[in-house]
């Protein structure tokens, strides 16, 4: 079975190391394509050329809510399974799923100044986004504080899992809210269908986006299972040096 | 004597006669609601309106102050490894340490609440709603502050962190406390739909939060 083959830390490293100049070509070539059409796609009748902001926007918000959930199932393989490389995949997860959903705020305020007259207005969507931020820098600080390896794994994992059941009732929450204070006001993407001429290279962004995600995290995998091997050879080193305890 | 029961009248003596927990969470309570008019000039009319708000936001960021002494003590002074050996499930012992913890630290924000109230110009309907809500709410706070409590118990700085960790989890409960005190207050929406929610909220995070913070010490003394 792949997963327990791949349960073994070397056997993983040799996969990724065949995997990732792959991986690597296939995403600059899904870039290139996404943007190619991204560039030739008809401005909105509405929103001009502004609506092109979306090619990157939309696959950035679709990956931060994903990463959030695959962090979710890597924690219970760290809590139910414990398997060996779960809370690697999800530590490295973490900071490239903050960097997503920077990358969909940053340019949802873009997006927001030209079409709504501001960088920020408390639109559902928007609050809900930047409360997932704020969760994934606490799950970053966790992770940080937490000294031994695999202790943070367990309470990062505990902490991912409460955030999945937590993230539908703020998303709920904020929509309330919102609905409370402002009544519908914002403009959204004009017409209720997206024409086939800006969905596919959106379908084709959001892939190059997803391979991109794919690379990074098995790239950041390595990093971290080498980073651990060095902290063990180090702490092996400190104990044997002479003038240590025997 | 029933050794849930020992843990509870332990924990209620232990903040009665220590000191600083509930006492000091409620002045900061207080000091809270009195700088506010510093910050936003002593306009009654506007004070009455944000008021809710305020007091909301007041006993959320007191009920925090006193989160980080809720496990760290007992690890310290090695009770929490007689908790953890013992027989009683670990689920039950953190979750009547919660509400040991909220009788002694939340219920006086709540009894604080009518009198505060008077200070940012709120009618008595108005207070007592606000009391209302945070009667029902702040043991949500305590609750989801149980698991931020048992995730940082051993660090060093653990006491940033776990605001850190907890405050975008009460989001839910602060909105819905929020907007239950200004519907009991000026409407449109019935009183009883947001408070339902918000009892509710309560209910699921007890459930989450006991869970989670057993797991969370379990998982910590491996």
């Amino acid at each position: 079975m792949l997963l327990l083959d791949l349960a073994n830390p070397t056997r993983f490293l040799t996969l990724v190391q065949r995997a990732l100049p792959w991986l690597i070509g296939a995403t600059a070539v899904a870039f290139t394509a996404g943007l190619y059409l991204a560039a030739n796609a008809p401005d909105d009748y509405q929103q001009g050329a502004t609506v092109k902001i979306m090619f990157v926007h939309v696959p950035a918000a679709w990956l931060a809510m994903g990463i959030w959930t695959l962090m979710s199932i890597a924690a219970l393989g760290t809590l139910v399974w414990r398997h060996p490389l779960a809370d690697v995949a999800a530590k490295a997860a973490v900071p490239v799923g903050a960097a997503f959903t920077l990358i969909c705020l940053v340019t949802g305020m873009l997006w927001g100044r030209p079409m709504w007259g501001a960088y920020w207005v408390w639109d559902a969507r928007l609050t809900s986004v930047l409360i997932l931020f704020l969760m994934y820098l606490g799950l970053i600080a966790l992770w940080r504080t937490v000294d031994d390896p695999s202790r943070a794994g367990r309470a990062a994992a505990i902490l991912t899992l409460v955030g999945a059941i937590n993230l539908p009732i703020i998303k709920f929450s904020v929509d309330w809210w919102n609905t409370l204070h402002q009544p519908a006001s914002v403009l959204r993407l004009a017409g209720p269908a997206i024409h086939p001429t800006i969905l596919i290279p959106l379908l084709i962004m959001a892939f190059a986006f997803a391979l991109l995600f794919v690379t990074l995290h098995l790239a950041a995998m390595r990093n971290e299972i080498l980073r651990r091997r060095v902290r063990t050879l180090m702490l092996m080193q400190a104990q044997a040096a002479p003038g240590s305890a025997a | 004597m029933n050794p849930l029961a020992a843990l509870f009248m332990r924990d209620l003596k232990l903040a009665g006669r220590v000191g600083g927990g509930a006492g000091i969470g409620v002045l900061f309570f207080l000091i809270v609601i009195v700088l506010t008019p510093f910050a936003i000039g002593p306009d009654l009319a506007l004070l009455a309106r944000i008021g809710p708000a305020i007091l909301w936001l007041g006993a959320l960021l007191a009920s925090l102050l006193t989160l980080d002494r809720l496990i760290a003590a007992d690890a310290e002074d090695g009770s929490l490894d007689l908790i953890l050996t013992g027989q009683t499930p670990l689920e039950l012992a953190v979750a009547t340490k919660a509400l040991a913890h909220w009788l002694s630290t939340g219920l006086p924000l709540v009894i604080a609440t009518p009198l505060f109230a008077l200070l940012m110009n709120l009618d008595s309907q108005a207070s007592l709603a606000v009391a209302l809500t945070l009667l029902a709410g702040t043991p949500a706070l305590t609750f989801i502050g149980l698991l931020g409590a048992a995730l940082s118990v051993t660090l060093r700085r653990g006491g940033l962190l776990l605001t850190v960790l907890v405050l975008p989890l009460t989001v839910p409960v602060l909105i819905f406390g929020v907007s239950a005190s200004n519907a009991a207050i000026v409407g449109p929406l019935p009183f009883g739909t947001p408070f339902t929610i918000l009892c509710a909220l309560t209910l699921v995070s007890f459930v989450v939060g006991t869970f989670a913070a057993a797991a969370a010490l379990r998982h910590g003394i491996e």
